[in-house]
């Protein structure tokens, strides 16, 4: 029983794939709301992600009002929020920890893996190795009907009683276990999330080994289907165990186990009425095992769509791309040991510290050579600044920021100090918001005109891109200042501390920052809705690239190509000596 | 009826030398492995950080009922069998003979769960809840887990042998296919219990 | 279906029947065992290299791994790979904690 066809995502929808047995106009909500279309689905991926980032990061917004200006009331906004989470219009501490721990799950679970995989995956990934759609339409179908609900329950968190929940998007216990019941609801909308990328996982894992186009060797392949597949092994491999923890927590909160609750607990001066004998550390290492992996979810693909994005604009190959495959696998399995550098100051013992501190430093060796080869591959490049290029190339030092500033949370002695600081927050957002998320604006840019037969316009791109640049670092470089004077994180106000205060007046400089990235993006919504109606109309292949995904429409239509593509050569032909082009595309038989 | 035909959805893959039902199958159990390895894992770290297991003293076989577990890993290992047969029903061309043994392999998997709820109840009877201690926790919540994946099978096989079976008619291969895939997640289902029915009941 | 499909599966029923009744053999040692009343470490060895053969065999013989391909070795072996890590790595750590105090 074959699967049915779909009409394109948008648009054009001009195009019949040679696999065409018919002509079947499908009905609404078949065409593009339950579709099995891996473009809509992707579609429907990035758009979900891409409400949920800036959702996400209003709650941030939110927060840094509190932390610039501690205890004043929120203008226009606070009193629209309630008596609850702010009386008088002031934030309580309960809903500044509501807003951190949503944050942190909304912009990890919610925007970036969603976006990167979901969106850029599914859209991109059938393209690229000549497939007409993944191995399992429906189900991709399903997954992404598994994750909207996860997300409406994640969300609809807020309105119960006791609000959302609470106790850090790590959700450990004990406090997790006895905190209100929006911390129930996170477990739950976690396990319909994790469920959905499990599903996910299965399909890419098939679909790139088993679907790819004549001629389409694993040493052709462009390097964003190798960090997906890399990426679809550590969702399906690490996500289980986060699952099963969700359910021991589930079990802790609503049946009364005691899973992680250790005996002669006391909360508020009386002790918890629970038989004991939990360890809180069991959460830690089930929730770190995926956790860590997870990060590498959110760098891997992104390190994909810069890798294209670079050798498309630099007219030249990408440098050492065997050295990027092999490591960028060596990355994937080096995620699965390094965990527990999450857990040095929990009272771990000198041999297991000194073994995961070990793993930690090595798991950096593939990082930099990754960084190293795609800086090589600007080299004698023939460099098009366009807007694609600009995110992509400004995410090599901001990576690298990022990257470096995770050495002395690796090692155990500067981690005692640095544990649980700001400087920790400006590690991993560097190498997630001016890391991964730019590389993703540069995915939306590069592939928007093959998913909507249009350009985004360049001035509006640019003036995203500089903006976002030099907003971003406004926002996350002080925090490592901040930091290092011991300045904690999860704190409602740092102002009762006396190093609190030292480092007061940068908070004020961080907020207006965030505000000021926040503003950034209005140019990026104002583009992308504008586009689709009036942006500068482009055939197959706009960014004269080599890779398969350009020799179908744009958008593309049934089953993709229009005739069968095979593959003559490797990705990245570009500025090949002795040819007229500057680029020869893999499924082009004479160069 | 317009198709976008997805390649190697019947036939095997010409390199890897199967088709995607099958290597998804397998990869869906990798994932199932992590799941239920967290829990062993985790039953470890509580059981080893108790001075006593069970908590409340005695053993794991004088507190859970070892007669009916070892009942109820016969008739698993024999629903495993069962599914087997139903697959080679498939294979030899039969469909009579699929149903006999795939509704078989149903049968056996109810049988199952009705023992577990007497096992269940029989517990709650006695005010030895998830909550009463550790051991009870770990066993509740790693058989609760387990017997839900007993439900997903039949739920599985139960399309199989009834709405499901249209497929026999216009693709016999495709059809078998599932049936292998299905009967490979029942054997994982009956391979987790082989491990869970020593680990709680009888260490 | 082909007369070869059909020559191959009733030439392996005679394995799987063996399989079966070697795996409600084991079934019924591994009881017997526990009535032993072995000390821990040996009664936690012996049941489970026993679980361990049963599964072997469901494994081998029903999921018909012992010719199944490369690429779903691979994937077994690594993830066997994690498995080990996840069972071994989170209670090596805890064996080693230290509550801080001294002494401890």
């Amino acid at each position: 029983m074959s699967v049915k066809q779909h009409t394109a995502a948008t648009g054009n929808g001009h195009g019949h794939g040679n696999r065409d047995h018919g002509h079947h106009e499908l009905p609404f909500w078949r065409k593009y709301i339950f579709s099995v279309d891996h473009k809509v689905i992707g579609i429907q991926y990035a758009v979900t992600a891409l409400v949920f980032l800036f959702f996400g990061f209003s709650l941030m917004m939110m927060m840094r009002w509190q932390l610039a200006y501690p205890g004043q009331p929120l203008p226009l906004i606070g009193n629209l929020l309630g008596e609850t989470a702010m009386p008088g219009g002031v934030m309580a501490p309960e809903f500044y920890n509501q807003l951190g721990a949503m944050h942190g799950t909304i912009m990890v679970f919610m925007g970036v893996v969603p976006l990167a995989v979901g969106g850029f995956g599914n859209f991109v990934v059938p393209l690229q190795i000549g497939a007409p759609d993944m191995a399992f339409p429906r189900l991709n179908m399903a997954s992404y009907w598994v994750f909207l609900p996860g997300c409406i329950a994640m969300v609809a968190s807020f309105f119960l009683p006791g609000g959302a929940a609470q106790s850090g998007w790590t959700s450990y216990p004990p406090l997790a276990d006895i905190a209100p019941t929006g911390q129930t609801m996170w477990l739950f909308a976690m396990v319909l999330i994790i469920t959905s990328s499990l599903l996910g996982s299965i399909n890419f894992i098939v679909t790139i080994v088993q679907m790819r186009a004549k001629g389409l060797s694993f040493w052709r392949l462009p390097f964003f289907v190798h960090a997906q597949l890399v990426t679809a092994f550590l969702l399906l491999l690490a996500f289980p165990p986060l699952e099963a923890a969700s359910v021991m927590q589930i079990m802790d909160r609503v049946a009364g186990t005691s899973f992680f609750l250790p005996t002669g607990l006391v909360v508020s001066g009386e002790p918890l009425k629970v038989a004991g004998g939990g360890n809180p550390l069991l959460w830690q290492h089930l929730f770190w095992f995926l956790a860590h992996p997870e990060v590498y979810v959110l760098i891997l693909p992104a390190m994909g769509i810069v890798a294209e994005v670079i050798a498309n604009n630099t007219r030249k190959p990408l440098w050492g791309y065997r050295l990027l495959v092999y490591s960028v696998v060596s990355l994937g399995f080096m995620s699965f040991v390094v965990w527990a550098h999450h857990m040095f100051m929990t009272g771990m013992g000198t041999t297991m510290s000194t073994f995961f501190q070990i793993t930690t430093m090595i798991i950096s060796i593939p990082s930099v050579v990754i960084l190293t080869c795609f800086i090589m591959s600007l080299y004698g490049g023939n460099i098009r600044f366009t807007t694609p290029m600009l995110f992509a190339t400004a995410f090599l030092p901001m990576f690298a920021i990022g990257g470096l500033t995770g050495l002395p949370l690796g090692l155990t002695a500067s981690d005692i100090y640095l544990h649980d600081t700001f400087y920790v927050i400006g590690h991993f957002h560097y190498v997630v918001a001016p890391g991964t998320l730019f590389a993703l604006f540069a995915g939306v840019y590069y592939w928007y005109p093959k998913a909507t037969g249009r350009q985004l316009n360049e001035k509006l791109g640019k003036v995203h891109f500089w903006l976002s640049f030099v907003a971003i670092n406004f926002v996350f470089m002080p925090m490592f200042f901040q930091g290092m004077a011991g300045l904690s994180r999860r704190l409602y106000d740092p102002t009762v501390y006396a190093h609190g205060r030292g480092v007061q007046a940068l908070n004020v400089l961080i907020s207006w920052g965030a505000w000021g990235l926040g503003l950034a993006q209005l140019f990026f919504v104002v583009n992308f809705f504008l586009s689709l109606k009036k942006g500068a109309r482009v055939a197959e292949n706009p960014w004269n690239a080599t890779t398969l995904e350009w020799a179908a429409p744009s958008p593309p239509g049934h089953g993709n190509f229009i005739t069968e593509p095979v593959v003559y050569r490797e990705p990245y032909e570009y500025s090949v000596p002795g040819k007229s082009n500057d680029y020869s595309p893999q499924f082009r038989a004479e160069g | 009826m317009s198709e976008t035909v997805i390649p190697y959805m019947v036939k095997p893959h010409p390199v890897t030398g199967i088709p995607n039902g099958k290597f998804g199958i397998w990869l869906f159990l990798a994932s199932e492995v992590m799941l239920f390895g967290a829990l062993f894992s985790s039953y470890v770290l509580i059981r080893t950080g108790m001075p006593h297991w069970p908590p409340e003293g005695g053993l794991s076989s004088e507190v859970l009922n070892v007669p009916l577990a070892t009942l109820n890993t016969a008739v698993l290992i024999t629903s495993s069998i069962t599914m087997v047969l139903a697959w080679a029903s498939c294979k030899m061309g039969s469909l009579p003979r699929f149903r006999l043994w795939m509704g078989a392999t149903i049968a056996l998997a109810f049988v199952f769960l009705v023992v577990k709820y007497f096992e269940y109840s029989h517990k709650f009877h006695l005010g030895h809840t998830p909550s009463h201690d550790n051991f009870y926790a770990v066993y509740f919540t790693m058989t609760g887990l387990h017997g839900l994946h007993i439900v997903g099978g039949i739920i599985v096989n139960g399309y199989l042998l009834g709405p499901g079976t249209k497929l026999w008619a216009k693709d016999p291969e495709h059809f078998t296919n599932r049936v292998e895939n299905a009967g490979l997640y029942w054997h994982f289902v009956d391979l987790v219990w082989i491990f869970l029915f020593p680990s709680l009941y009888l260490l | 279906m082909d007369a070869a499909q059909h020559e191959d599966v009733s030439k392996h029923m005679g394995q799987y029947y063996v399989v079966f009744v070697a795996l409600l053999c084991l079934t019924a040692v591994t009881v017997g065992v526990s009535y032993l009343h072995l000390a821990r470490p040996a009664a936690i060895a012996v049941a489970l290299v026993i679980a361990t053969v049963k599964a072997g065999m469901v494994a081998a013989v029903f999921m018909h791994l012992i010719s199944e391909r490369k690429v779903i070795y691979a994937v077994l072996i690594i993830t066997a790979v994690f498995f080990a890590i996840l069972l071994l790595l989170p209670n090596l750590t805890t064996f080693e904690h230290h509550s801080g105090l001294p002494g401890t």
